[in-house]
C-alpha cells in the first residue's frame, strides 16, 4: 500500500529509474503449471541464479465488493494486514520481517486484491509463517484501524485538492454511476470516517476464498516447494466468497465537462466505450492504440499535440479492459491557456483515425516495435510474476507468452482499419477537465439536472 | 528531468541511495562489471549478464544542471529534450523512431550533476544504438522551430511537475535557502523565467562545452562481452576527438552555514500541511565513503519505516504524527542533504509537529543506536545486494549516477563492504556532526486561504505568462 506516494512523489521517480532491465527471465520464460495436493492452481517460473523468491497471490472482485454503504472497507482492511497478527503487534510483525530482509506487499483496486511476498530461500518458512498468520489472523486491532484509518484518511483529503484526482473521480462517476467503478475504491471522508471494525472484519470475509484466487511465483524454488508453501497459506480458506458486481454500464456521452479548479495547468481525462480483453478484435484495437496513443513519441497524439505543437509534456491513450466494463481512455496537461487547442487536436485526431485508418507502414513499425518490447518487459521476478498471475486472471493459456507475437504479428491492415471505424467515435469522446481552461465550458449532459 | 516520463532524478537518487545496497557480485560467481577507457577519454563501463538476449546502452554526460552558466537554468535539461532533434543524418524524431522501429525503448533524464541516454534493446541491435549515439555527440542540428516548439514542451513539463504541485514549489524553496552559494539551490528544471529566456545559443554553447568523448562514460549491460563492446566503441565513439578545452568541474562551493533558515510556503491547493527539516550534509568522497555510509544508516534508523526511531516516537508513543521520514542520498558530486518529513496529525500543529521532531532527535543523540535495530538494517542491505542481481538496469543505473557524481567503479564495489564496518559510534558520530541547526532549513507547507473571486486568481496565474 502507497499509502504515502502522495507526499513522497520522489518515490515515483524511484521507481521510474529502478525499473527497467533487469533480465534473468527474459525471452525464454518457461511457466509450469503446478497443481497442489490441495487442488490449488500455481503458475511458477523456476530461476535459481538469485536465491530469493517472488510470491504473487490474488483474489478476483477487489474493492469493488464493498457494501454500497461501506465504501473504502475493502481498501482500509488490506493496509490493516501488516498491523499485526498472530503472536505479534504491529511492529513486532515489521521487525520480524526485516530481520529476515522479507517484504509483503499488500495492495487493492477496482477488480482485485494483491499480496506480493519477496523473500530470501534462506528464511523462507520464517516469511511463511509471518504472512500465514497476516492473511489467517490479523488482529485489526481497533488502535491500529483508527492509525491506518487517519493516514487513509489524509489521503483522500489530499485527493481533494489534487487536479488529476478530481478528474479520476469526476470522470468514474459520469461513466459508471452507481456502480461500484464510479467511486473510488479509497472510500470517501464520510465513508471511512464512519467504518467500523466489524465492516473490517466483513470485507475480511469477502475478499479472501478459493473460487477467486489467484497464484505465480518466480525464483528460487521448485514445484514441489511452492506446492507445499501454497497449500500452507491457502489450501485452509473458504470456498466462496462476497458474489461480483454485475456489469457496469458505460453512460458517459460524448462533450465536455469543466471542474473549475484553481491551478495553472489543466489536467483533461478522455475516454469513450472500450473493448473487452476477450473480444477478437482486441488485439487489432490494441495494434491500432499503439499507432494512435501509446506514448511513444511516433504516437500520432504525441506527434501532434507535443512535438509539433508543443501544447503538452505528454498524451496518452489507452485501452482499459476491466472486469465488468470496458472503456478507451486518454489524458493530457497543457497550460489553461492551451488546453483548449490540445482537446481539439485530440478530438481530430480520432476523427482522422476513424475516417482514414493507418498506413501499412505504421502498422508494420507497430508491430516491430510491440514485438520486440515484448521481451523486455520480464525484467525481474517480481514483474514476472505480476504478469503471470495477470495472464491467469484474463483466461490466457500457460504458453500464451510463446505465442502473443504471433497474434500481433497476425493483425491485418483491414483489421486495424475495420477497428478504427467501428471502435472510434470521436463524438463520443468526453473531456473530464479540470483547471481553468480558457474557451471551454461544460456541454450539458442530456437527462441530468445539468 | 526525464524527457519523457521523468523526474526529480537528484530526489530519485536520494530515495535509492537509501535502503538499497549496491549489487557486489557473489562470492562464488565471477565479476559481471569491467572497464576501460578509450584514448580519446571516454570511460566505458560493461555489465555482462547473458541470461536474457537483450541490453541496455547509456551514455552519461558529466554535465548536469549544477554546471550551467549563470542564468541559464534548465539549459541542460533543455538540451537533453533538444538531443531528439536531428543531426546532420538524422531527421527530427528519426532517433526515437529508429529505436521503436527496431523494437526498442529509448529515453533520457537530467539531474545536477548528470545528464543521461540510453535505450533497452535486442542484444544485436547494440551497434546501430551507439552508431547513433555517437553521431548526436556532436552533429546536432537545431532550427529555430525546434528550439520554440521543445520550449513550449519544457514549460509544460514544469507546469505539470511543479507549478501543479504546491509540494514541488515548496522542495524549491527549501532547496533554494539550504544552498547559499552552490548551484544544487536552483531547480534541475530552471526558474521559469530563466526557462522563458532560453535560446539556441544557450543550448549550443552547452552542447559545445560539455559533449564529448573526455566528459561521457558509456555503460552498456546485459548480453555482450566486454570485448565486443570495446570493439564496437572504438569503430563509434573512438574517432570522436576529446575536447581539449573541457572546463574543469569547479562549482560554487558553500561557504560555512552559521544561520538556521525558515520557509513558510502557503498554498490553497495544500490539503495536507507537514514540516521538511533538511541539513547539509556531505557525500559520497572518492576513496572516503565512511561518513557517508554511516549517514545512510542513521536515515534509516532514524527514519526508515514503521520500525523506526522516529516513527516510534512520533506515530506510535506519541500518536502526533500520520508519517515520520527521513531521507539521504550520498551519490552526489557536491555536499547533499539530510532530510527529514513530519506529517502532523489532524488537530497537531506544525509548531507542534516541529518541536517533536527536535525532542525526539535530541532524544536519539542521548539513546543512541540501538544494535538490533543497526543489525536488522545491516542484515537488509546484505540482503539487498541479493535482490539486486535481479535487475541489471539497476547495476547499469548505479554506475553511470556514481562515475558522474566523482566515485570510480573500485568506489561503487566497495560500497557494501563500507556499509557493513559502519558502527553504532560512527552513526552517533555523523549524527552529531550532521544535525547542526545552523546548518538547516526548516519549512512549513500550509494551507492559503483561496483569493477571494477567480477573476482575480486568473490574471495573477504563472500559466498566463507563457505564452507572452
Amino acid at each position: 500500500m502507497m499509502r504515502f506516494a502522495t507526499w513522497i512523489r520522489a518515490g515515483a521517480v524511484a521507481g521510474f529509474l529502478a525499473a527497467g532491465l533487469a533480465l534473468p527471465a527474459g525471452a525464454a520464460v518457461e511457466i509450469e503449471d503446478v497443481t497442489t495436493p490441495a487442488g490449488i492452481s500455481a503458475w511458477l517460473v523456476e530461476d535459481h541464479s538469485n536465491p530469493f523468491t517472488v510470491l504473487e497471490i490474488r483474489f478476483r472482485g477487489g474493492t469493488s465488493l464493498d457494501q454500497p454503504d461501506k465504501r473504502g472497507a475493502i481498501y482500509l482492511m488490506m493496509g490493516l494486514l501488516e498491523e499485526g497478527s498472530g503472536d505479534l503487534d504491529s511492529r513486532a510483525h515489521a521487525r520480524a520481517l526485516e530481520s529476515i530482509a522479507a517484504s509483503v506487499d499488500y495492495d487493492a483496486s477496482d477488480d482485485e486484491v494483491s499480496i506480493t511476498a519477496t523473500f530470501l530461500t534462506e528464511s523462507r518458512d520464517e516469511a511463511m509463517a509471518l504472512l500465514h498468520d497476516a492473511l489467517h489472523d490479523p488482529h485489526f486491532d481497533p488502535d491500529d484501524i483508527d492509525r491506518v484509518r487517519r493516514q487513509v484518511l489524509s489521503s483522500l483529503a489530499s485527493d481533494l485538492q489534487d487536479p488529476n484526482a478530481i478528474a479520476g473521480k469526476t470522470f468514474s462517476a459520469m461513466a459508471f454511476g452507481d456502480h461500484p467503478y464510479g467511486s473510488p475504491g479509497e472510500g470517501t471522508i464520510e465513508s471511512v470516517s464512519a467504518l467500523t471494525r466489524d465492516d473490517i472484519v466483513a470485507a475480511y470475509d469477502a475478499v479472501f476464498a478459493r473460487d477467486r484466487l489467484y497464484v505465480g511465483a518466480v525464483g528460487d524454488i521448485t514445484a514441489p516447494e511452492l506446492s507445499e508453501i501454497v497449500d500452507g497459506l491457502l489450501a485452509d480458506l473458504p470456498e466462496t466468497g462476497a458474489p461480483l458486481p454485475g456489469k457496469a454500464d458505460f453512460q458517459m456521452t460524448g462533450g465536455v465537462t469543466v471542474v473549475p479548479f484553481e491551478t495553472p495547468q489543466s489536467v483533461a481525462i478522455f475516454g469513450q466505450k472500450g473493448l473487452d480483453r476477450d473480444d477478437p478484435d482486441f488485439f487489432a484495437a490494441y495494434v491500432l492504440n499503439q499507432i494512435l496513443g501509446s506514448g511513444g513519441f511516433e504516437s500520432r497524439l504525441m506527434n501532434e499535440v507535443r512535438e509539433k505543437r508543443g501544447l503538452t509534456y505528454g498524451v496518452y491513450s489507452y485501452l482499459v479492459p476491466k472486469d465488468h466494463a470496458a472503456i478507451y481512455m486518454g489524458s493530457v496537461a497543457s497550460g489553461n491557456d492551451r488546453i483548449a487547442e490540445a482537446v481539439e487536436v485530440i478530438r481530430d485526431e480520432w476523427r482522422r483515425m476513424a475516417e482514414e485508418g493507418v498506413t501499412q507502414e505504421e502498422l508494420d513499425k507497430a508491430k516491430t516495435y510491440l514485438t520486440g518490447a515484448f521481451p523486455l518487459r520480464f525484467d525481474g521476478n517480481g514483474r514476472v510474476a505480476s504478469i503471470m498471475v495477470g495472464m491467469q486472471m484474463e483466461g490466457l493459456p500457460v504458453d500464451y507468452i510463446a505465442t502473443r507475437n504471433d497474434k500481433v504479428n497476425a493483425v491485418t491492415l483491414d483489421d486495424v482499419n475495420r477497428v478504427a471505424r467501428e471502435l472510434l467515435d470521436p463524438d463520443g469522446l468526453h473531456f473530464v477537465v479540470v483547471g481553468q481552461p480558457i474557451g471551454m465550458t461544460s456541454t450539458p449532459v442530456p437527462g441530468s439536472e445539468g | 528531468m526525464n524527457r519523457l516520463s521523468g523526474t526529480l532524478a537528484a530526489l530519485a537518487a536520494a530515495f535509492l541511495a537509501t535502503g538499497i545496497a549496491t549489487a557486489a557480485p557473489a562470492a562464488d560467481r565471477p565479476d559481471p562489471v569491467s572497464t576501460f577507457t578509450l584514448d580519446n577519454g571516454l570511460q566505458v563501463v560493461v555489465v555482462e549478464d547473458h541470461s536474457a538476449p537483450v541490453l541496455q546502452h547509456m551514455l552519461w554526460y558529466r554535465a548536469g544542471s549544477a554546471d550551467e552558466p549563470l542564468g541559464s537554468s534548465g539549459v541542460a535539461h533543455f538540451l537533453e529534450h533538444l538531443l531528439f532533434k536531428g543531426t546532420d543524418t538524422l531527421a527530427p524524431g528519426e532517433f526515437s523512431a529508429t529505436v521503436a522501429a527496431n523494437g526498442g525503448q529509448d529515453n533520457a533524464f537530467t539531474s545536477y550533476d548528470y545528464t543521461a541516454y540510453y535505450q533497452r534493446v535486442a542484444a544485436d541491435r547494440l551497434e546501430l544504438m551507439m552508431r547513433m549515439e555517437a553521431d548526436r555527440m556532436k552533429n546536432l542540428k537545431l532550427s529555430e522551430e525546434d528550439i520554440a516548439t521543445e520550449r513550449d514542451v519544457i514549460l509544460e513539463e514544469r507546469n505539470q511537475r511543479t507549478e501543479n504541485e504546491p509540494r514541488a514549489l515548496f522542495s524549491e524553496q527549501m532547496g533554494a535557502a539550504q544552498y547559499l552559494n552552490h548551484r544544487y539551490g536552483l531547480p534541475v528544471i530552471g526558474w521559469r523565467h530563466e526557462m522563458e529566456a532560453l535560446d539556441r545559443d544557450a543550448a549550443l554553447n552547452f552542447y559545445r562545452t560539455y559533449y564529448s568523448p573526455n566528459n561521457a562514460i558509456l555503460v552498456v549491460a546485459g548480453d555482450v562481452t566486454p570485448e565486443r563492446v570495446r570493439e564496437l566503441a572504438e569503430t563509434y565513439y573512438g574517432p570522436i576527438p576529446a575536447n581539449p578545452d573541457l572546463p574543469e568541474r569547479l562549482r560554487s562551493q558553500e561557504p560555512p552555514q552559521t544561520a538556521a533558515r525558515r520557509v513558510i510556503f502557503k498554498d490553497p491547493r495544500v490539503a495536507q500541511p507537514y514540516v521538511s527539516r533538511s541539513y547539509l550534509a556531505p557525500e559520497r568522497d572518492s576513496g572516503a565513503q565512511e561518513k557517508a555510509a554511516a549517514l545512510s544508516l542513521l536515515s534509516e534508523i532514524l527514519g526508515g519505516g514503521s520500525t523506526s526511531y522516529l516513527a516510534d516516537k512520533l506515530q506510535f508513543q506519541n500518536q502526533v504524527a500520520i508519517y515520520a521520514g527521513a531521507h539521504y542520498g550520498g551519490t552526489s558530486l557536491d555536499a547533499t542533504t539530510f532530510d527529514f518529513t513530519i506529517v502532523p496529525e489532524n488537530g497537531v500543529s506544525l509548531e507542534e509537529a516541529e518541536a517533536a521532531l527536535d525532542a525526539a532527535l535530541a532524544d536519539f543523540l542521548k539513546d543512541g543506536v540501538d544494535p538490533e535495530q543497526l543489525e536488522r538494517i545491516k542484515t537488509q542491505y546484505r540482503a539487498a545486494e541479493i535482490y539486486a542481481g535481479d535487475s541489471l538496469n539497476r547495476m547499469a543505473d548505479r554506475y553511470g549516477r556514481a562515475l558522474s557524481s566523482g566515485l570510480t567503479v573500485e568506489d561503487v564495489k566497495a560500497w557494501p563492504a563500507v556499509v557493513q564496518a559502519v558502527t553504532a559510534e560512527d552513526i552517533m558520530q555523523a549524527a552529531r556532526d550532521v544535525l547542526r541547526p545552523e546548518a538547516s532549513v526548516t519549512g512549513w507547507l500550509m494551507r492559503a486561504e483561496p483569493p477571494e473571486t477567480v477573476t482575480e486568481a486568473a490574471t495573477e496565474t504563472p500559466a498566463e505568462e507563457v505564452n507572452q
